[in-house]
């Protein structure tokens, strides 16, 4: 029997007004990224809660990514700023806990930078994809 | 080897992507040895674009080159034309198939005037 | 339990190409809540958006999730589509197959399990949804006009002409901008100040219009149709409703030798000082660095030679604060600085200038009279060469100049080019061109004329160095078509330098939470449907603030801005986003953790009374939250401990669902 090629799942939550646009410019400007990115729209990085992504892993997700307007440009002021303090800590208690800083990630991407946002895919999916797959948080009972 | 070989090659080597060029010119309006080639720097970077390279390897203008990279510094798209001209020059040393410089001949040109560094560029450049 | 429908939209070949929407559709059917799906090749035509309502009617449908292009494209559109069905617009999820799949991969297996994918997680979150209703703010029928250039001075007429006031605020002690300092504007030759002055005098005399001259924005705070605003005055140290604008101080001033800002330089003014002769409004202005009087107390001779006893050394900045319904930004542009391209002799030779220099040069009002004179010796050039392109599309890797074109740069030279050889044909003209961009009406024909009919030397080819030599500039430069290099001994050289938004636009944008790309300029909602108006609610955008652009589109975008605000000020109440946080009192401990992280306070504390289980009653102290003032951010939803605080349409039980559906 062959080997399946390793596919990472990984979950982008991107910010409305910022990096979701620069994913939808990356899709008019046909910038390819890997499809194991799947995007989960919010009105802000900082409506993230921590227990999104905790949930992200333990129902099997093997790399989080969060993407939000660079600092001082947040739609809401000072949205990316939280999200920035609480990324850090969580991310540092997941690393903690033996899910790699590889897998987690905040980046901040403008509406502009459609290429900007494939780069940062590709380049987060290789990072994944060589970790290989996150069994650290994954809840068996959640497997079927 | 083939024609698309070497410029792939060489665009590897120089680490020059001569698609960036706009043909604007800047680089032979600045060139201080352009009246003494027969292909221009703005001729260099699209020769070896269109894989054109083996009349730039057969031309005098290879060593006409300064390598005063002012080309470098002034063109606005980055494409950094001397480089180019440098790793073509490459490409004719290291065509000829053989080493001009061996281990055994650099005790003989070592004296108190020549630079080590010199000698390390120059062996690094005529070893295959 | 909802009864869901899905509409998988073919979007022509954009979707259907890499996506196999049968199967998207069929797989969607099996979802919990899903009661009827299917496709069709344009969801958001007319006959797209009846088949969605024929079927919400026929199944009885109670949530919708539309499998399409982008939320942030059509997501409006099928929200009025549910409503006209008679569900409850937020009854609605998009799931973005088109922009986030169908065209960022390539292979139809892929795109097609994405596809699936990211629909079962639209209808996880619709099985969540919950019927919302936006709430209502009043509007404050007054605009605000940030920048005083032709782009803000046309917006300002058009908003007050419909009846509407507007303040115009400008950093300059005059408004009018670059264009009150051009000599002609192309294609038509018409001259600058005959098209521009006559708007200036309109504005200073329309009732509906004030202009903060001399001012800027210092604060913005509140949201569309609720905006406060902060406006520092700076002293200009005297007394603007009293002076008349006659000069006698200007004449007096002894303090003669600051550099003139209004002639680039290149000539002097006074400390007290009017910018030009047409300058709205025509007051003096006291240059508080230049002032003997401000700077040691000595002279004061302006203030005895004032009739109108306009003088006031102890003026002090002034703040002004003022609520405006809609802001237009029209920031405008600058040339940018040469100091990297020394190549170019900028900075060792006084004849080496710039465009905007020339056309101060060739200005009738301007330092030599409009008599075209070098200004290093003030001798008549005979040989002009005009150098195209200088910091204007050059690579980022580079690290000098900009990636855009200017736009307008090959056609002012062409113009400057032409009216040199008109006004003295002895002259030689040169100019290096790369390409030569003329995409406007009767903009070609203006650049062959210059080339037939005027003998203007164009050549195809960069200069590479200029040299100045004696009183000559030795021009290095190729001719790409002769394949040739030329030396050429030039009297003065013109660079078309690149223009930038003003420097006062990016920390205009932090205030007002308004995107810029990488350039500084503004972003427009959508490049090409919504190009004057800004993400950000009730900022709009006019003129080279936010893009490259010459008198006639910066005129024609200044309009449509306009249009927008007066389409905006026109509404007594605005709807607004009804996905705001809300708090669940039963669930509050009364922390203050959300008050403290929210941008807009808009949670405030109150002690309520509260029945509790064994019958009798406690009071506690519980969040509640502003609909008018909330935004929708959801940074207290994260901050609270206890789970009590939810933004509405993003629920902490929607967005898990969402991960969910996406980790199954």
């Amino acid at each position: 029997m062959q080997m399946k090629e390793y596919k990472p799942l990984i979950v982008a939550f991107c910010c409305n007004w910022c990096s979701y646009a620069g994913a939808d410019l990356a899709g008019n400007n046909r910038l390819n990224y890997p499809a194991d990115v799947k995007i989960i729209r919010v009105p802000c990085s900082c409506r993230v809660n921590p227990m999104f992504i905790l949930r992200a892993f333990q129902r099997g997700a093997d790399g989080v990514i969060l993407c939000g307007c660079h600092p001082g440009d947040c739609h809401y002021t000072s949205g990316n700023y939280y999200t920035r303090r609480r990324m850090a800590m969580l991310f540092s208690m997941l690393d903690y806990l033996g899910v790699e800083r590889e897998r987690t990630r905040v980046e901040w991407v403008s509406a502009a930078e459609g290429a900007k946002f494939a780069a940062t895919m590709n380049d987060f999916v290789a990072q994944v994809t060589a970790l290989g797959e996150n069994k650290r948080l994954e809840d068996l009972r959640c497997k079927r | 080897m083939n024609k698309k070989n070497l410029r792939e090659e060489i665009i590897l080597r120089s680490g020059v992507n001569p698609k960036k060029c706009m043909k604007c010119g800047k680089c032979s309006a600045t060139c201080p040895a352009y009246d003494e080639m027969e292909y221009h720097p703005h001729q260099f970077v699209n020769m070896v674009d269109t894989g054109d390279i083996e009349p730039l390897l057969n031309s005098d203008s290879l060593y006409k080159c300064l390598t005063c990279f002012a080309c470098v510094d002034r063109c606005p798209r980055g494409v950094e034309p001397a480089k180019l001209v440098e790793a073509v020059r490459l490409s004719v040393i290291r065509k000829q198939g053989e080493n001009h410089l061996t281990p055994n001949d650099i005790p003989a040109l070592l004296d108190e005037d020549t630079p080590q560094q010199l000698l390390v560029s120059a062996f690094r450049k005529y070893t295959k | 339990m909802q009864r869901i429908g899905v509409f998988v939209c073919w979007c022509g070949s954009n979707i259907a190409g890499t996506v196999d929407v049968k199967a998207v559709a069929e797989a969607l059917k099996a979802e919990p809540g899903v009661v009827y799906s299917t496709d069709y090749q344009y969801m958001c035509s007319q006959a797209g958006q009846n088949l969605i309502i024929d079927a919400v009617k026929e199944h009885n449908l109670t949530g919708l999730v539309i499998c399409s292009c982008s939320p942030r494209m059509h997501e409006a559109t099928f929200r009025k589509t549910a409503a006209a069905a008679g569900l409850n617009p937020y009854m609605v999820e998009i799931a973005n197959i088109r922009e986030q799949c169908s065209w960022v991969h390539k292979e139809m297996p892929v795109g097609t399990e994405k596809a699936i994918i990211l629909g079962k997680a639209a209808v996880a979150k619709v099985n969540l949804n919950t019927s919302l209703t936006p709430g209502e703010s009043p509007v404050t029928k007054r605009a605000l006009v940030i920048g005083g250039g032709i782009a803000g001075i046309q917006t300002a007429l058009d908003i007050a002409d419909a009846g509407f006031p507007v303040d115009i605020v400008e950093t300059k002690p005059t408004i009018g901008g670059k264009m009150a300092q051009l000599d002609k504007t192309f294609p038509t030759l018409d001259c600058a100040a005959c098209i521009l002055t006559p708007k200036m005098v309109d504005v200073a005399q329309h009732d509906k219009i004030r202009i903060f001259s001399y001012s800027e924005v210092t604060e913005v705070k509140g949201f569309v149709g609720n905006f406060d605003v902060t406006i520092k005055k700076k002293a200009r140290f005297v007394d603007e409703t009293k002076c008349t604008g006659c000069g006698d101080c200007v004449d007096k001033c002894p303090m003669k030798k600051n550099p003139n800002e209004f002639n680039m330089g290149m000539d002097n003014r006074s400390a007290i000082y009017i910018p030009f002769a047409q300058a709205v409004p025509k007051v003096a202005t006291i240059d508080a660095g230049a002032c003997t009087m401000l700077k040691k107390g000595k002279c004061g001779l302006c203030s005895k030679v004032c009739g109108a006893g306009a003088i006031d050394y102890t003026q002090k900045d002034e703040f002004i604060e003022e609520k405006y319904g809609a802001i237009v930004v029209a920031t405008g542009f600058n040339p940018i600085s040469m100091d990297k391209f020394d190549e170019y002799a900028y900075s060792q030779s006084k004849d080496v200038i710039t465009s905007l220099e020339f056309e101060r040069l060739t200005n009738a009002a301007g330092p030599t009279q409009g008599k075209l004179l070098r200004p290093s010796d003030g001798k008549h050039p005979h040989k002009i060469v005009f150098v195209q392109c200088v910091g204007s599309r050059c690579a980022a890797c580079a690290e000098k100049g900009k990636e855009y074109c200017s736009k307008i740069c090959c056609m002012y030279t062409a113009k400057h080019a032409m009216l040199t050889r008109d006004k003295y044909p002895d002259t030689e003209v040169y100019v290096f061109y790369i390409d030569v961009r003329t995409p406007g009406k009767n903009f070609d024909e203006f650049y062959r004329r210059a080339v037939e009919e005027y003998g203007v030397n164009y050549i195809k080819g960069m200069v590479g160095k200029i040299v100045p030599e004696g009183d000559v500039l030795k021009v290095q430069a190729s001719d790409l078509i002769s394949n040739k290099q030329l030396h050429i001994d030039a009297d003065l050289v013109v660079l078309a330098a690149a223009i930038e938004p003003d420097k006062s636009a990016r920390p205009l944008a932090t205030m007002l939470t308004a995107s810029m790309d990488t350039n500084d300029f503004f972003t427009e909602a959508h490049p090409k449907l919504r190009p004057v108006e800004s993400p950000t609610a009730g900022v709009f955008l006019s003129g080279a603030c936010q893009g490259p652009k010459d008198i006639p589109e910066t005129v024609s975008q200044a309009g449509a801005a306009a249009s927008k605000v007066i389409g905006l000020l026109c509404k007594d109440k605005l709807t607004g986003n009804p996905c705001i946080a809300s708090a669940n009192e039963m669930m509050c401990n009364g922390c203050s953790s959300c008050e403290r992280v929210c941008p807009y306070g808009a949670i405030t504390y109150s002690d309520k009374e509260f029945r509790m289980p064994d019958r009798t009653t406690q009071i506690r102290r519980v969040a509640s939250v502003n609909p008018a003032v909330c935004q929708g951010c959801g940074a207290c939803t994260v901050a609270c401990p206890s789970g009590a605080m939810d933004l509405k349409g993003f629920t902490n039980s929607q967005i898990m669902a969402e991960v969910d559906a996406i980790c199954k």
